[in-house]
């Protein structure tokens, strides 16, 4: 057993050594035991989370020097992390097992993102938040340009790679400004510090908006989304599956623990910052996805749109706000995950099946899966009672009870707007004749996990009281 | 006598050039990656200065945190220049325009 | 008697299920026959529901059946509401889609999409019946809301038809703009009262009467604009003008689809909410006139264009748009049991309508132009005395079912004191004389006059087989009685009981009641009335022009060419929000909107606004050039404006 100081970070050590064990056992495998490396990973996610359970959900340890923690609402976004991955895994091997390039570097890289965001989630200093960020954008940029003979791919990693240096690299100046001002990198200390003054210093304020440049462009909030459509596109599709779904969480924790435990006493700086970014993801986010042809490109803008609305969340500045906004994480994270999953599900060999057309006549070809699309499409809308319509109107909720009216209203408006290219998806499953008559030819275990990820859409929506609970009880 | 500020200013402008260096730059891709570093430096820069002006080690154990991440950036950076390489046969900036819309 | 409600919302549930998931399986009788034994079990019970509230008294019953949620005190749940009120509409919504049901085995025979078809109107049954049930305004929203899709499925229905695709989407975005206001009255009453449950809201309506709301910097009187906002939903959802341009397009969708959806039920939702709701708009005068006012101007209004339709559909929407405006009149006037006998009559005899005309259309092989009919009486008796029937109720000839509501509407209507009740009533009694001229016109043109069909469609003329026609009879018999035994009661008696609420100094039923002495001298003051005469008259006057002198329309179309093309065009509705809209979008955009883009006369609000977020997309698209130090561009005017912010902003540094 490790000595009590390093036992908060027992997950992450779990976690790393998996790493090294996988990387070993990768090297000297033989390509057709691929399947192995995919096992392996899935179990050190495992192993993991048990970890991660074992601390549970109750009662606040700071460890290493102060600037590592374990919270309630880490262990809660740990969890959901490690079990989002292995849904991300179960949907990726089906794509690489027909790709020219299943390498376990997939599975390793995805491992190490994850360590990356588990290091973030539990981040209690800027530095820590910083490596944890830097290890799992690394590990991204790497992955984006996987498929090594595909230009798109190359084109995608490069662009993702020196917007995201850029990015970094303002979160760092404010950092820089911010340990200058108050003299610690430790969140607690900073926020103590600002507490007893120099809340309204120029130098502070100036260091907030760098640091909120920098937690923008992980969400890919407008005008810092630029990367998000081509390396959607760009990138593998089991990529995007990934680079789309996980990171969220930990760009929520990024925001969470800078914005509202170090800088808690900015928000009246930092809150209308977010609430003009949200607006204008939401506005961009949805208009732009109407015309697009790709399906994901379109999620690309539909995922734009949805930051849009977890920053509302942030923008309101109550506590209402913030578990609206990790409750939405949640579900958004669900909902792209299973979409992404009915594009591999698409896929044929060779041919990555992402444009819209590709959808039609799916009722025909498959009413089941139809019939799970029809559930994610219908919930990013926001229809009752699937699970997106609550995450909507929770943060709704509490942007009218923090006064914020106009900020409600233009997240109802918009969200007017997106209706409709999601029913694009719809009318393009169920109204058109069929683009090919070729049988899905998916495995079992993609089927299996994608009905389950259909299916928990609408059960959270109907029974939405238990996931609300824990969000509260993970902020409590 | 050169005081905080003077490094402040100093940094400020090794970042403005950095982010600068990487909008108006049209033509190389490593010209993108150099500034890059350039940008981690001015970061750097400021650490230090804060760290000798508060009297405080923290700074400088970030600094040097700070310079692993960069080397193991610029190594994924040279990377993904080798793969763009390979599959156009250009690193021009100016010539990375298929996706978009 | 929870489980009554249960089945009676469930049966044409499981039905659309089973026809909708099995439907290849069990095949096309196998569809029709369960769904119609869904909706029959339905109707039955909802008549056994409405048997006991009425003949033995049972009180109102309030069940709620699953709680959903509990947040901040707002209880959202699942429940029943089951009154007089309610047990009225059920009945009609179950009697009228039962009918349709057995009407649609013969129109459908042919299409393919038979199965779909039965599934969808049952699907339509249950989620009307979720809205008529319902115990609280979120369920009223759930069920409005779930009706408008099925409505949307259903014009679309033909979807390979791109003028069937247009209208739905018309219909789509037309009935947002509508559950926009719609959502934000609940939001409004939910503000205000606390509640989302019926009860509670009415019970706090009352102390509400003098709170103000302020927006920006005005005051508004807060339940007339919480009001106001739910009849802006009742304006899209029951088409009162200006949101009623998707009506008339809905035509596209197939006829017992009109029949059922756009006639008979659905599109009386905004009515029934109304009635529903007496308890709040009866403490806000504003509402009052302006249900009244919008009410007047629909009925009039959409009369005139049904005088220059040519398609036989189109003539029957446009009547139904204003007889919907007359029924939103008497709700007006706070005549709420009025409008909902209105409400009910019409129920039978526009669906009778409706489906006459699906019968002739199927007789002349989808043919819809009236110019190509004519003396079709010998050919389809049933048809013919069945439409006659349906022709002289809604025009409100003495002794059937339209004379009795829509008299008893204008007399209310002639008592009223409330803003705009004789503006109100000038439409209205102007619209009786349009009303018998347009449903005289089409009579006449289609069943009477000279055979304009070609001989090939001659050849093959004959009256429908049975299933058509026995709905058809059994939707003309309560058309013709109806009103002799239920204007009494549901007018001037307590039918609804506590179901409807009326302040004493609005009741104008109640002092037109102390002078109803039994139908038989309700009939005999209506011919001392002018308003039976200007019917008679508009009958008259369209059997002079169109079969005594047929010559005569088209010369006075030449005469008055500029009225003509008035009301040929819609008063330039469509129009209007085709040109308006970009307007706005011209505004925002400047010089790249093409100037004086007129040649898409058809295309309505939707395509106006369609086009403005597709330029704005087309525009910000091209932000996202592919350059990779555009995008760094971004991010540093991004990184600019917040940091620019912190120095304009008000108190800032």
């Amino acid at each position: 057993m490790l000595p009590t100081e390093f036992a908060p970070a027992f997950p992450e050590t779990v976690l790393g050594l998996g790493i090294c064990l996988v990387l070993l056992v990768d090297l000297y495998l033989p390509a057709r035991w691929r399947d192995v490396t995919y096992l392996l990973a899935l179990v050190t996610l495992a192993a993991t989370a048990m970890a991660v359970s074992d601390i549970g959900l109750s009662g606040t340890t700071l460890a290493l020097g102060g600037s590592f923690v374990a919270d309630p609402l880490a262990s809660f976004l740990k969890l959901f992390v490690l079990a989002a991955l292995a849904t991300v895994f179960v949907y990726s091997r089906a794509y690489l097992q027909d790709s020219t390039y299943n390498k376990g570097e997939y599975y390793l890289l995805g491992l190490f993102a994850a360590l990356g965001i588990l290091v973030m989630i539990s981040g209690a200093s800027l530095l820590t938040l910083y490596l944890g960020l830097e290890m799992q954008a690394l590990a991204l940029y790497a992955m984006v340009a996987f498929n090594r003979d595909s230009p798109v791919a190359a084109e995608a990693a490069m662009k993702y790679f020196v917007l995201g240096a850029i990015a970094s690299g303002c979160l760092l100046y404010g950092i820089s400004l911010l340990y200058g001002v108050t003299g610690t990198v430790q969140l607690a200390e900073i926020a103590q510090a600002l507490r007893a003054g120099g809340a309204d210093d120029a130098v502070t304020l100036v260091a907030v908006a760098f640091v909120v440049v920098g937690i923008a462009f992980k969400f890919g909030a407008v005008p810092f989304h630029m990367w998000v459509p081509d390396v959607y596109e760009g990138a593998p599709v089991s990529v995007t599956l990934l680079v789309g779904t996980v990171p969220k969480v930990g760009a929520f924790a990024l925001a969470l623990r800078v914005l509202v435990e170090g800088l808690g006493e900015t928000g009246v700086t930092w809150e209308p910052m977010l609430g003009v970014l949200a607006v204008l993801s939401l506005g961009i986010g949805n208009i732009v996805a109407i015309v697009q042809t790709n399906l994901r490109r379109m999620l690309a803008y539909s995922t734009i749109a949805h930051v849009g609305f977890i920053l509302l969340g942030f923008a309101a500045g109550s506590r209402e706000g913030i578990e609206a906004a990790l409750f939405y994480t949640i579900v958004y994270v669900i909902m792209a995950a299973g979409a992404f999953g009915i594009v591999i599900l698409l896929g044929r060999q060779g041919d990555d099946a992402d444009e819209l057309d590709d959808l039609r006549g799916l009722s025909q070809r498959s009413p089941w899966f139809a019939l799970v699309m029809l559930l994610l499409m219908v919930s990013m809308i926001g229809v009752p009672p699937l699970a997106g319509f609550y995450a909507k109107w929770w943060v709704l909720a509490a942007l009218l009870d923090a006064g914020q009216l106009w900020l409600a209203i233009a997240g109802v408006l918009f969200s007017v707007v997106g209706a409709f290219y999601y029913l694009r998806v719809v009318k393009l499953m169920y109204f058109d004749s069929p683009a090919g008559e070729a049988p899905l030819r998916q495995g079992a275990a993609l089927r299996l996990t994608l009905s389950v990820n259909g299916l928990l859409v609408l059960a959270l929506g109907v029974f939405p009281e238990g996931l609300i609970e824990l969000c509260a009880r993970a902020l409590g | 006598m050169i005081t905080l500020g003077h490094y402040l200013t100093l940094s400020a402008l090794l970042f403005v050039i950095a982010i600068a260096g990487i909008f108006l730059n049209r033509k190389n891709v490593i010209l993108l990656l150099m500034c890059v570093e350039l940008l981690l430096l001015a970061v750097n820069f400021n650490f230090i200065a804060f760290s000798r002006y508060l009297d405080d080690p923290t700074g400088q154990v970030f600094v040097f945190f700070i310079l692993t991440v960069a080397a193991a950036e610029a190594a994924i950076g040279l990377a993904i220049l080798v793969v763009l390489f390979r599959a156009r046969r250009s690193i021009n900036v100016q010539e990375l325009d298929v996706l978009k819309g | 008697m929870e489980s009554t409600y249960l089945a009676i919302v469930l049966s044409p549930l499981a039905a659309a299920l089973i026809a909708g998931l099995f439907g290849r399986r069990i095949g096309r009788a196998g569809a029709h026959s369960v769904t119609i034994l869904g909706v029959a079990v339905s109707c039955a019970l909802s008549a056994a529901v409405l048997w006991r509230q009425v003949v033995d008294g049972a009180p109102a019953d309030n069940v709620s059946v699953y709680t959903w949620l509990v947040t901040d005190g707002v209880r959202m749940e699942i429940g029943f509401l089951v009154d007089r009120l309610s047990a009225l509409m059920m009945v009609v919504v179950t009697f009228v889609s039962l009918m349709v049901h057995v009407y649609s085995i013969g129109y459908m025979h042919d299409d393919a999409g038979y199965q779909r078809f039965f599934s969808y109107i049952s699907l339509f049954t249950f989620s009307m019946l979720m809205l008529v049930m319902s115990n609280n305004l979120l369920q009223l929203f759930f069920g409005w809301e779930a009706v408008g899709v099925v409505s949307y499925l259903l014009i679309g229905f033909w979807y390979t038809r791109p003028s069937a695709i247009f209208a739905n989407l018309k219909a789509f975005l037309v009935n947002r703009i509508g559950d926009f206001g719609f959502l934000l009255g609940i939001a409004a009453l939910l503000y205000l009262t606390g509640s989302l449950d019926y009860r509670e809201v009415f019970a706090a309506a009352p102390g509400l009467q003098d709170a103000t709301i302020d927006v920006g910097s005005w005051q508004w009187p807060a339940l007339s604009m919480a009001c106001i906002l739910l009849f802006i939903g009742a304006m899209g959802k029951s088409a009162q003008v200006p949101l009623h341009v998707w009506l008339p397009d809905s035509m596209e969708g197939p006829t017992p689809i009109s029949a059922l959806i756009h006639a008979a039920t659905m599109v009386t939702a905004g009515v029934f909410m109304v009635a529903r709701m007496s308890p709040v708009f009866e403490y806000a005068e504003a509402a009052l006139s302006f249900v009244l006012v919008i009410g007047a101007i629909t009925a009039l209004f959409t009369g005139l264009i049904a005088l220059v339709q040519f398609d036989i559909k189109r003539v029957v929407a446009y009547s139904t748009l204003s007889q919907l405006g007359y029924m939103m009149v008497a709700q007006g006037a706070s005549a709420y049991a009025a409008g909902m006998f209105h409400l009910t009559t019409h129920a039978f005899f526009k669906a009778l309508l409706f489906l006459a005309a699906g019968s002739v259309i199927i007789a002349l092989h989808h043919e819809q132009d009236m110019r190509r009919m004519g003396g079709l009486r010998k050919y389809m008796p049933v048809t013919y005395w069945t439409s006659l029937v349906g022709c002289l109720a809604l025009i409100g000839f003495p002794g059937f079912a339209g004379f009795f509501s829509k008299d008893a509407l204008i007399e209310a209507e002639d008592l009223s004191r409330i803003a705009g009740a004789g503006f109100a009533e000038f439409c209205i009694v102007a619209g009786v004389f349009i009303t018998a001229l347009y449903t005289f016109r089409m009579f006449f043109l289609v069943f009477h006059g000279p055979e304009r069909m070609d001989a090939e469609a001659r050849s093959h003329l004959h009256e429908s087989p049975w299933v058509v026609t026995l709905p058809l009879v059994l939707l003309a018999i309560p058309s013709v009685i109806v009103g002799w035994f239920a204007t009494g009661p549901l007018v001037f008696g307590d039918f609804f009981g506590d179901s409807l609420y009326v302040r004493p100094e609005h009741d104008v039923l109640a002092r037109l009641g102390e002078e109803w002495h039994g139908p038989m001298s309700f009939l005999v003051h209506g011919f001392q009335s002018p308003v039976l005469y200007l019917a008679l008259g508009g009958a008259a006057v369209a059997w002079f022009l169109y079969l005594r002198q047929p010559h005569l329309p088209d010369q006075l179309r030449d005469r008055f060419g500029a009225v003509y093309r008035l009301l040929e065009n819609k008063y330039y509705a469509d129009w209007l929000a085709e040109r308006v809209i970009p307007a706005a979008g011209r505004a925002m955009g400047g010089a790249f909107w093409r100037v004086g883009d007129v040649t898409l006369i058809d295309g309505g609000l939707v395509n106006g606004s369609a086009r403005v977020v597709g330029w704005g997309a087309a525009l910000i698209r091209r932000l996202q050039t592919g350059y990779l130090y555009h995008y760094a561009f971004a991010m540093v005017i991004g990184l600019a404006l917040l940091a620019g912010w912190l120095l304009i902003r008000p108190g800032g540094s």
